[in-house]
Parts: C-alpha cells; sequence; structure tokens
C-alpha cells in the first residue's frame, strides 16, 4: 500500500515542476528524461525476458517518421498519424517476430536479427531521398501559431512537459500490468525453457509475439513524442545503432527488471551526456561511445541488476539481515 | 485411454523409434524399461508433441493428437514430466506449479489444486517462496510432479525421475510413484531403474533400440530370464 501513496505523492511533485519557474534548460532536460524514459520502458518491457533487441531504433524510426511523413505531406493530424504508425510497427514486429519465434531464433540470433531489422530502416529513410530528406533529416511542419493541440505541437515548453509526463506515467502502468498478467509467467518460463513452457501449455510463439508488438508499439509512439517535441528527425538520431545500443545500455544500467529502472537508465544516460558535452564540448569525437563501452562492461560485472536492482537488493538486505533461505538439503 | 500406433520418430537424418506402438489404459501405471538411448525419451516427446512423428499416430481418449500443437496437449489432459526436472530454475516453487496450471480451466481451479499438491507434498508448501533451482534433486523433481499435477492431468508421463539422483532419493522418488497411483492418476513412466519401476507399474514395455521387443505384467517381465540376464544381473 504505502509504495501507491509514494507514487501519487511522486506523480504530484512531478505535476508541479513546470509551476517552479524552472529555465527552459531544465524543462528540456526533464521532458528529455520523460521521453527517453518511456522508451526504454517500452524496450525492457519485452528486454527483461531475454528477448534482446538491438534495433528498436526501427520502430522509434517508424514511430517518428510515419508520424511526420503523414502530417507534413497531407497535413493528417498526429492524433491519427502515431496511431497509424503503431499498427505499421505492429505490423513489422509481427513480420519479423513470426519467423523468428516459430523457428526458435533466440539470444545472440534474435539479437542479430533485430540489429538488422534497425539497419533495414534506417537505410530505407536514407534511401527514400526525395520523400524523407535522407541523412539530412525532417523538420516537422510547425503550426503558425506555435501552439495547436490538433497538431500535438505546443510552443510552450511546460505544456509539453505535461504530454510527455502522461505518456510515461501510460508506460509504467503497461509495464505494472504485464508484470502482474500471466504473459509474464509465460514469458519467463519460454526464457528459460521453451519446451517446458510449451508442455505445461504456453503458446511459447504467440506469447513472444505478444510482447515484442507491445514494446514495438510503445516504441514507435515514444519516436512519433520525439520528432513532435524536436520538430526535427534525423535517421541517425533515430534509427542509428548508436541509438538502438544507447537503448540496451541505459535500460541496463537503470535497471532491467524494475519498473523504474529504465527511467534511472534515462536520467543516468542524460547526465552523462550533458556532461560530457559541457566538460569536452564536441572536441574529441566519439569520447561519450567510448565511455558508454567502458560503463556497460563495468555495469554487467558489477551491477547486472542495475542501479535501481542494485538499490533495491540493498534495502531488502538491511531490512532482512540474515535472509531466511534455508540451505537445500 | 493412450494409444501409441506404429510411431516412427527422429531428428534430422536420425531415427530413433521404428514403428513403435503401446497402449495405456484409465487407471493403470505402465512402464517403458530400456537403455540408453533406446528412444524412450523420443517416445514421451512424441506423445506430448514437443516433436511430431514421421509416421503412426498417437490417440489420447479417442483423438488423435497429429493436429494438436504442443501448447494445447496439456488441455487434452496430458500432463509431461520432463527428464531432468526442466523446471523453471529462477522461479519460485510456487510460480513453478503455477506455471503448471497455465491453461485457463487449470487456472479457475489453481487455489484447490494447489493445497492438492502441498497436501501430498507438505515439503513444497515449506519451500514455496525458494527459487526451485536452488533445491536438491529429489525436491525439484518433487515440484515437477508437482508442476505436472497442477494441471489436472488424466495421464501423468514421467520421463527418467531417478535420473541424476542419489540412491537414497531414488527410493524416495518412486515412493512418490505410488503416491501418485494411490491418488488414481494414470502414469506413463520411462525409467532405465527397471528393477525400481517394475515394483510401481502394472505393465511395461521393453524398448530396445527404437523397437519394441517384449511386453507384458510387471512380475512377468521381472521373472523373465532374458531382462534378467542383460538389465537386472541376475
Amino acid at each position: 500500500m504505502d509504495t501507491r501513496i509514494w507514487g501519487g505523492i511522486g506523480i504530484a511533485a512531478l505535476a508541479v515542476v513546470p509551476l517552479l519557474g524552472l529555465g527552459n534548460y531544465h524543462l528540456h532536460l526533464l521532458i528529455t528524461v520523460l521521453i527517453w524514459g518511456f522508451v526504454y520502458t517500452s524496450w525492457s518491457i519485452m528486454g527483461r525476458f531475454g528477448m534482446v533487441s538491438l534495433g528498436h531504433g526501427a520502430f522509434l524510426g517508424v514511430g517518428a517518421y510515419v508520424a511526420t511523413m503523414l502530417w507534413n505531406t497531407m497535413g493528417l493530424t498526429p492524433w491519427v498519424s502515431i496511431p497509424v504508425a503503431m499498427l505499421v510497427s505492429m505490423a513489422m514486429a509481427l513480420l519479423v517476430g513470426y519467423p523468428c519465434f516459430r523457428f526458435r531464433i533466440v539470444g545472440h540470433y534474435f539479437a542479430l536479427v533485430t540489429l538488422a531489422l534497425g539497419e533495414v530502416v534506417r537505410l530505407t529513410i536514407v534511401g527514400l531521398r526525395d520523400q524523407t530528406g535522407g541523412s539530412l533529416g525532417m523538420t516537422v511542419t510547425g503550426v503558425p501559431e506555435g501552439t495547436s493541440f490538433l497538431a500535438l505541437q505546443f510552443g510552450d515548453r511546460a505544456t509539453f512537459f505535461y504530454v510527455a509526463l502522461l505518456v510515461w506515467l501510460g508506460g509504467l502502468v503497461i509495464w505494472r500490468l504485464v508484470d502482474r498478467s500471466m504473459l509474464r509467467y509465460a514469458l519467463e518460463a519460454s526464457s528459460e525453457d521453451e519446451d517446458a513452457a510449451a508442455s505445461v501449455g504456453v503458446n511459447v510463439t504467440r506469447a513472444k509475439l505478444m510482447i515484442l508488438m507491445i514494446s514495438a508499439a510503445m516504441t514507435t509512439l515514444g519516436g512519433a513524442l520525439y520528432a513532435q517535441y524536436q520538430m526535427y528527425i534525423n535517421p541517425e538520431t533515430v534509427s542509428g545503432i548508436a541509438i538502438s545500443l544507447q537503448i540496451v545500455f541505459a535500460v541496463i544500467a537503470g535497471g532491467l527488471f524494475t519498473q523504474l529502472g529504465p527511467t534511472v537508465g534515462a536520467v543516468f544516460t542524460l547526465l552523462l551526456a550533458e556532461t560530457l558535452r559541457v566538460t569536452f564540448g564536441h572536441d574529441i569525437h566519439g569520447l561519450d561511445g567510448t565511455i558508454y563501452g567502458l560503463l556497460l562492461v563495468l555495469f554487467i560485472i558489477y551491477m547486472p541488476k542495475g542501479i535501481t536492482g542494485s538499490i533495491m537488493a540493498g534495502l531488502s538486505k538491511r531490512r532482512r539481515p540474515n535472509p531466511a533461505a534455508a540451505p537445500a538439503e | 485411454m493412450l494409444e501409441v500406433k506404429g510411431v516412427s520418430a527422429g531428428y534430422g537424418s536420425f531415427r530413433a523409434l521404428f514403428d513403435v506402438s503401446l497402449e495405456v489404459r484409465a487407471g493403470e501405471a505402465v512402464g517403458v524399461i530400456g537403455p540408453n538411448g533406446a528412444g524412450k525419451t523420443t517416445l514421451l516427446r512424441v506423445i506430448s508433441k514437443i516433436i511430431s512423428p514421421t509416421a503412426g499416430t498417437v490417440v489420447m481418449e479417442g483423438q488423435d493428437l497429429s493436429r494438436v500443437p504442443a501448447h494445447r496437449v496439456v488441455e487434452m489432459g496430458i500432463a509431461h514430466v520432463p527428464e531432468h526436472r526442466r523446471l523453471f530454475p529462477r522461479l519460485t516453487v510456487e510460480e513453478n506449479l503455477r506455471m503448471g496450471a497455465f491453461h485457463p480451466e487449470a487456472r479457475r481451479r489453481f487455489a484447490e489444486r494447489l493445497d492438492f499438491v502441498y497436501e501430498l507434498f507438505p515439503r513444497m508448501k515449506e519451500r514455496r517462496l525458494q527459487m526451485a533451482g536452488t533445491m536438491s534433486g529429489g525436491e525439484q523433481q518433487m515440484c515437477a510432479i508437482g508442476r505436472g499435477l497442477m494441471s489436472g492431468p488424466k495421464l501423468l508421463l514421467m520421463d527418467e525421475p531417478s535420473a541424476g539422483l542419489a540412491p537414497v532419493i531414488v527410493q524416495q522418488v518412486f515412493e512418490l510413484v505410488k503416491r501418485i497411483r494411490a491418488e488414481g492418476y494414470t502414469v506413463l513412466i520411462v525409467e532405465q531403474n527397471i528393477h525400481q519401476v517394475l515394483q510401481v507399474v502394472d505393465r511395461a514395455y521393453l524398448l530396445e533400440v527404437g523397437t519394441i521387443k517384449q511386453s507384458g505384467a510387471s512380475a512377468d517381465l521381472l521373472a523373465s530370464p532374458e531382462i534378467r540376464r542383460a538389465y537386472l544381473g541376475l
């Protein structure tokens, strides 16, 4: 029960943040954390079951580009184009996921398939130069007044903050719903032993497809939201390998198995990126990537449960100093 | 209850079973005995549709299983307790049991069956919140059998329940099998431990290099000179 009260207090505290008169920069950081926190949560929803995708940039790209292109060329409101993009992503997930899961492509092989998927989407965006602007990226056509509910554009950062907050909270709710569903048990069982899972009645292919499609649809929404906020998208920044890998890194750093882990990962990666940017500027090219790689190795070795997982393990150890699990006979 | 008719099966170009037929009647305990590599595990995998036979049919209560996918076999009343337990090691005992009652009909009766399994195996109740992978082999076998019972099966398939266990634990496992029988379950059990298994089943089939060599009542097989010489070392 007390977690629910703390959750309520936390949400209320977040809701009054824009009223505190923070500068644009800090508000921008918070919005960025919320958007990426949502994207990372979307990834972790399937990543926690051993389905490691190295190509979630594919779904981000579909979200950003489908929504933006429909808006720029046909003036279709994002309220319609985002669901369309989500359906496109889910279809893509089905097309790639079904053969993978049906033929037991798991672990590293699944990761490689998703890596390829991300590249296919990125190259498609680059290749459709005339429609997408290619590597130069694409600007979301702004509405003259700067703010339009129908266009999902808000000149005022505070309004966008609330939009991002709602979406992020939605992501946490979905995480919790999955966590409490039988789908979670089905997927945990499948991740440990697919034959045994099937023989107790789990339709392994269907369970995995469901979680992949949920994750893909959520990530797509995140990509579209990112486009609506930045008003500029680029194949590298939404579908590049760097982004797909950053998603994985952030979630592992934050904590793969906890509800707030991915969000903590978003805070962590953002602080890291900003610190590097402020300290070194853009002088040392590739420094951030090197540091990410190094940290990822350190996290996997020393903190495999991530920041939140380690904190929670520490807390429960303090609460129960002597874990009473009797040894096996 | 279960009829296996002329089943052949294998892996890739390798054939493990040649034209195997057997039958299990309701209320019976039937054993399939034989040495390593005889195809015993393959036979159970065919019955629970983890692999498909290349020829022959499996019929459960009059229904042909040819078109039934693996995850629906359990709904037909067949529970498979696989070789080496195959528990979900990082789930707790109770979560493993919950997985056993995964299909919707079993989910409704989860609480009732959980009580039943805990009554049958009080040890599992003591260990309910422990990770299944951290228990001893005998306890894991108990948990695996419990997981099988959670689906409310008509037929329990048991694959080498004694595999990898210390001799004293093997004794306990066969005691468990006797208790399952006493509860009225129909059991098809595959074992290398021929002497032990013939004490708990009514009838048995001897499987050697993929074909049924001999079959009959347990007492007759125990008395058969061939089996005594080849397998019991008497």
